[in-house]
């Protein structure tokens, strides 16, 4: 059996499961905007500052809030193993891994969609004014390969987490280091997207988000099958 | 000259399977004949489930070969998990979707698009078809989980101690319907519950300590009784 059937009932089961219980969207949600709250609070940015830092803490909101999210994510396989389950579908185990993946793309960008707009308010940043077209829709190409980077990454080690007692403390120890180049990558394009100056080019960045991104979705189709056998 | 031309369901060959130091199987040789109904019966931690894991794909064993319908599993591919139905210890199913959701969910996986009525109606859950099975009782639970393992019509069925929670009439209702189904599937049972095991069994198997210490034909429940009270004995 191809793939496809697999990973398109796992996407469609977790967007069930998220519309009856909304845990997911909305605990990263409400983590993202605590976060802009308190840097915006403790900061005091004028607008030259803002366009310096403001990435940087966007990036941070979109990451940390991310990762509570792709805790649940193997969270709700872990209860009644419902893990073992999807195992025994006749497809390949890593269409697991890709049904999960899109389901975490998918709530990340929702999460996003809502935060954006808030953060262009803390921060007197106006997105719409700042970036020509073409530059806003590359924002938004670095916005895309930031989310399917940091979830690309952050599936498989949810993965690996889900099947240890320690669950909720061990992915954020692995994640953030092994996500600093998707991290730092995303935060730094969205600067030089922002930065006023015309000889600031984000493209070798974008590259960067590019090249991470596609490796680490590599391996985790090559690894995920390991990763969640016993 | 071989008299039963139809390859096993399953069969292993010289399986060991370690965790760490411990062996829970010490190269069994192990053989579920086609549409015939084999019962394990063992202590706990015999290496009932830990079989029974293998069998479903769930688990690789640390040496010897497994077999479906006469081919070597690395020779089959993902596919031939279409083949197989589990029953757990765990129910497999989502607590935050209704009891429909989940067998629908589950035949998508399969690829298919049927079959959810038949498994309520034999489930008798119809009438909890709304129902989050977060809300269903253990009983239910179990007649769910047994009822998703059937959804894709396997021809190798495994059920670990599927007894377990069940009440009277549900055990009946199970019993029957592993009945009906023998002779199309080949069916591995664990069970504690030594009558239903050998009124169902075509075959009956006793584990102690990673070894198959009794394999057997037309054992009656007194003899198994009696065995497995021997075996412990021999193995304090």
């Amino acid at each position: 059996m191809s793939s496809y059937p697999a990973i398109l009932a796992i996407l469609r089961k977790d967007v069930r499961t998220e519309v009856r219980t909304r845990q997911m969207i909305s605990s990263m949600f409400v983590f993202a905007v605590l976060v802009l709250l308190v840097f915006n609070f403790t900061l005091f940015l004028d607008e030259i500052r803002a366009i310096e830092l403001g990435p940087g803490i966007l990036w941070v909101a979109f990451v940390f809030a991310a990762t509570l999210g792709l805790n649940r994510s193997f969270a709700i396989e872990g209860e009644n193993r419902c893990l073992s389950g999807l195992m025994m579908a006749p497809a390949p185990r890593s269409s697991i891994y890709f049904g999960k993946l899109l389901s975490n793309i998918l709530f990340m960008t929702v999460m996003e969609i809502f935060v954006l707009p808030l953060f262009v308010v803390f921060f007197n940043l106006s997105i719409w004014e700042l970036l020509s077209p073409s530059e806003l829709a590359t924002f938004f190409l670095v916005l895309l390969l930031g989310t399917v980077g940091y979830a690309a990454v952050g599936t498989i080690l949810a993965a690996v987490a889900a099947n240890t007692t320690m669950r909720e403390v061990l992915l954020p120890v692995l994640l953030f280091p092994v996500s600093v180049p998707i991290v730092i990558g995303a935060a730094e394009s969205t600067r030089l997207l922002f930065d006023v100056d015309p000889l600031s080019s984000p493209w070798i960045w974008i590259r960067v988000l590019l090249v991470f991104a596609v490796v680490f979705l590599f391996v985790s189709w090559l690894t995920f099958e390991y990763v969640i056998e016993e | 000259m071989n008299l039963n031309p139809v390859p096993p369901a399953f069969a292993a060959r010289r399986l060991t399977k370690r965790f760490g130091r411990s062996s829970a199987l010490k190269e069994i040789d192990f053989e579920l004949e086609a549409g015939r109904c084999h019962v394990l019966f063992g202590r706990n931690g015999a290496g009932k489930s830990t079989l029974l894991l293998i069998a479903a794909t769930l688990l690789r064993p640390s040496s010897g070969e497994i077999f479906y319908g006469g081919d070597r599993y690395e020779t089959l591919g993902d596919e031939v998990r279409r083949r197989i139905g589990l029953v757990s210890h765990q129910s497999f199913l989502y607590p935050d979707l209704t009891v429909v959701e989940n067998l629908q969910f589950y035949a998508r996986l399969y690829g298919s698009s049927s079959g959810e009525e038949e498994a309520l109606l034999w489930a008798d859950l119809e009438l909890r078809r709304h129902s989050p099975v977060r809300s269903l009782s253990r009983g239910m639970l179990q007649r769910l989980a047994v009822a998703r393992a059937l959804l894709h019509r396997p021809t190798l069925l495994l059920l670990d101690e599927p007894y377990t929670g069940l009440d009277v009439v549900s055990s009946e209702r199970l019993s029957t319907r592993l009945s009906d189904i023998k002779g199309e599937t080949a069916i591995l049972l664990t069970t504690h519950d030594v009558d239903r095991g050998v009124a169902l069994a075509d075959r009956i198997s006793i584990l102690e300590g990673g070894r198959i210490a009794f394999d057997a034909t037309g054992a009656t429940a007194s003899e198994v009784r009696r065995l497995l009270l021997e075996i412990r004995e021999i193995a304090k």
